[in-house]
């Protein structure tokens, strides 16, 4: 496995996807290459900070909207 | 085997049930920006996915007292709205390309070949440059409003199924079996999906850092 291989892999190697033998090739590597390790700390770091993102707003219309729906529908089933 | 409803989804169902009316908005905020664009994946303005969406809520109240907890509650929520969207689109006759959600750069490298050393190279297909430390950057650099600001624009910029992918898994914590299931993917796109689109959103964070330590 050399660096370019590594860097396609991350995802299926932070996901728990790679089988053993690929997962082991990728730990040996990563463990002699301070590049991927670097890179695989950036793509850990950005999942992390991408975590950061506030949760959208709804347009209050919207929400006024689907309340409306609510009550109509909890009203008529009583 | 496919995840079942947890008991935080089955509380939530009862209050449904129970006509609580904050449960429900609850559950609208966190729902409804995903829902929009996921319909819209079908259907051929934002108007009518709207629409969609507003729809997937009437069924959501209509269906509760027949929610079994085979799925998660989301999972559910999202295949009403498919079901509603995808009979719309094919009433306007409308398919959009899976490309074209999808992206086209699928099977495209993450990285420029210029990362990498050539086969004249003393390592070929090794790093020739380094990717940078970030944990290195002053921290005083990390203005935690101009990430965010960053990275939403990164996001933004993405074809619509890699930002949606990677808003549910990264932003909104789903696994990837619900997202699988929310945008009717297979497991390997699920994972091809979010690698285009985490490798995109690593880069503009790079860059950004990259810009600061000039």
């Amino acid at each position: 496995m050399d660096c370019k291989d590594l860097v396609e892999l991350v995802t299926a190697y932070l996901e728990g996807d790679l089988s053993s033998e690929d997962r082991a090739r990728a730990d040996e590597h990563l463990a002699r290459c301070d590049g991927c390790a670097r890179y695989l700390d950036q793509i850990r770091e950005t999942i992390r900070l991408t975590g950061t993102l506030e949760p959208e707003q709804i347009p209050e219309e919207q929400r006024s909207a689907l309340l409306g729906a609510f009550r109509d529908w909890a009203g008529n089933q009583g | 085997m496919e995840q079942t409803a947890s008991p935080a989804d089955l509380e939530l169902v009862q209050r449904l049930r129970a006509r609580d009316e904050a449960a429900f908005m609850s559950l609208v905020e966190r729902l409804q920006p995903s829902l929009i664009r996921v319909a819209r994946m079908y259907v051929a303005s934002q108007a009518v996915a709207e629409e969609v969406a507003q729809e997937t809520w009437l069924g959501v109240l209509q269906g509760i007292d027949r929610f079994e907890g085979r799925s998660s509650l989301r999972t559910w929520i999202f295949r009403i709205c498919a079901n509603i969207a995808k009979t719309r689109g094919q009433r306007e006759g409308r398919s959009i390309p899976f490309a074209s959600l999808a992206g086209d750069d699928l099977d495209a490298p993450s990285m420029p070949d210029t990362w990498f050393q050539g086969p004249g190279g003393a390592y070929p297909n090794h790093w020739s440059t380094l990717p940078s430390d970030w944990a290195s950057t002053p921290a005083g650099r990390l203005d935690a409003a101009e990430v965010r600001a960053v990275i939403g624009g990164a996001i933004a910029a993405l074809p619509p199924m890699q930002a949606e992918v990677i808003r549910l898994r990264d932003v909104l914590g789903w696994s990837s079996e619900e997202v699988r299931n929310a945008l009717d993917i297979s497991e390997t796109n699920q994972r091809v999906l979010l690698h285009r689109a985490r490798a995109k959103v690593r880069r503009a964070m790079d860059d950004y850092l990259a810009m600061g330590n000039e």
